[in-house]
């Protein structure tokens, strides 16, 4: 895993039970209820901890998510929308999570804004497949990935903050 | 597969379209189908598989062969769920992030390992990783491994088709070593996907239902009633002019011979004739020759 900060946050968030997918009918509402009892925890817990970072919502079959997310630089809050769709094989491959808005702004990133993750987190997910769910992939997905590259695009001058915020 | 086709003139066309093109100029009688989407989608998934069970050479029969040449393990889990479910044999290819190994892997639904039965196998490199890696790059690309790849990956093709020759189910390429190690590997009866299960227990119930093969060592001697002329089969060329005729063979591995050998000089062979020096100039000679 990452780093002992995120392993703590991972390690509060539940993990699921139900392994089943976007074609498997009954079992993948079942599914979804623990997707979302896992995303409102996580929030909660991220609330309460003062680092509330993003939203998420999807379509009524759950197959299509989008929301935003921000980081936190300088005192100044840079927000982003963010989007992905279930692929067949969940939960077995993990979403590839898209930043529309920064596409062709990184090489971390493939074309569309499809974020690229590090060499830790396939074998992570793999290894915890069906536990891990939509909340550990933001945790240990987007989160690191925006870590490392906000400050970097900030820096380069690549982005320039929307808004002032704290 | 962009490495191998995309010219600047093709510039703004999907990857698929630019093959399409560049093989239909090479050669024409071929039938294309093109599709551009992301097949790991519910939506377009449904007609991934539906052109899989359709799209055979004759309309609604199934294809014959499916052969994976993407580069992320996303949509390699997303074909193996495809053919796990039809029952479609299908072969898999791949190279390495770094790109000095690469593999091709054959997979027959419950006969043979499919892709979620083991964790994606890796050729091991045997380098240092400092070598090759740069900080702040994801992924180098080598269209020399690719063609390497490809190469086998059709040429296993051929054989599987064709009938001929020793089919791997496996094949990896070490670029680093020249290495190229085979093997096969049954599949996990505890696979995570229930289709390649049930497919695992359809084989089995087949392989029970054939006949039992009785292996018979028979010597096939040829032999004839009778001989009135006391005929026998002699070798055209005697055993001494073999012996002659044959040197010493080279110590070399396994699989390697060469295709033919040298006779070592022997002192009290008889000698040959040879031309004699009869002081002619070349220029008399080249005379001589003329007036004959």
């Amino acid at each position: 895993m990452a780093d002992e900060a995120t392993r703590r946050v991972v390690s509060e968030i539940p993990v699921l039970k139900t392994n089943a997918g976007p074609r498997d009918r009954e079992l993948w509402v079942q599914r979804l209820k623990e997707e979302y009892q896992s995303l409102i925890r996580y929030v909660e817990n991220n609330k309460n901890a003062d680092t509330d970072w993003f939203r998420l919502e999807s379509n009524k079959e759950g197959t299509r998510w989008f929301g935003k997310c921000w980081y936190i630089h300088d005192l100044l809050k840079y927000e982003f929308d963010i989007e992905f769709e279930i692929p067949i094989t969940y939960p077995t491959t993990a979403p590839e999570i898209a930043v529309p808005e920064l596409d062709g702004k990184t090489a971390k990133m493939y074309r569309g804004g499809k974020i690229c993750l590090t060499d830790h987190f396939k074998p992570l997910w793999a290894r915890n497949v069906p536990k891990f769910g939509l909340a550990h992939l933001m945790a240990l997905g987007l989160g690191p990935w925006l870590a490392v590259e906000i400050p970097d695009l900030i820096q380069k001058g690549v982005i320039q903050h929307k808004e002032k915020c704290i | 597969m962009n490495r191998l086709f995309f010219q600047p003139h093709q510039a703004g066309l999907s990857k698929v379209q630019a093959a399409e093109h560049t093989l239909r100029n090479i050669n024409p009688d071929v039938l294309f189908e093109v599709h551009n989407y992301n097949i790991t989608t519910v939506e377009n998934f449904q007609h991934f598989m539906d052109r899989i069970s359709n799209g055979g050479l004759e309309d609604g029969k199934p294809v014959d062969l499916v052969l994976s040449c993407v580069d992320n393990f996303e949509a390699r889990m997303t074909i193996n769920t495809a053919c796990n479910e039809l029952g479609q044999t299908w072969m898999e290819s791949g190279v390495s992030e770094n790109a000095v190994s690469g593999h091709i892997q054959l997979m027959i639904p419950g006969e043979s390992a499919c892709f979620a039965c083991a964790p994606p196998l890796v050729v091991a490199a045997n380098i240092d990783e400092k070598t090759l890696k740069r900080e702040g790059v994801c992924a180098a690309s080598l269209p020399t491994t690719m063609g390497v790849v490809a190469g086998i990956l059709v040429q296993n093709v051929l054989k599987f088709l064709l009938k001929f020759g020793t089919v791997s189910f496996y094949l990896g390429y070490n670029a680093m070593q020249d290495f190229f190690p085979t093997m096969s590997m049954k599949p996990n009866p505890q696979c995570n996907d229930k289709n390649c299960r049930k497919q695992q227990e359809e084989y089995k119930k087949k392989v029970a239902a054939l006949p039992k093969k009785e292996v018979v060592q028979e010597e096939e001697e040829i032999i004839h009633e009778d001989n009135e002329w006391g005929i026998e089969l002699v070798s055209e060329v005697s055993e001494e002019e073999l012996k002659n005729s044959s040197g010493p063979v080279p110590d070399l591995p396994e699989g390697i011979t060469v295709a033919y050998t040298v006779p070592q000089q022997q002192e009290d062979s008889v000698p040959d004739v040879t031309v004699e020096d009869s002081g002619e100039s070349l220029e008399d000679l080249m005379a001589k020759m003329k007036n004959m």
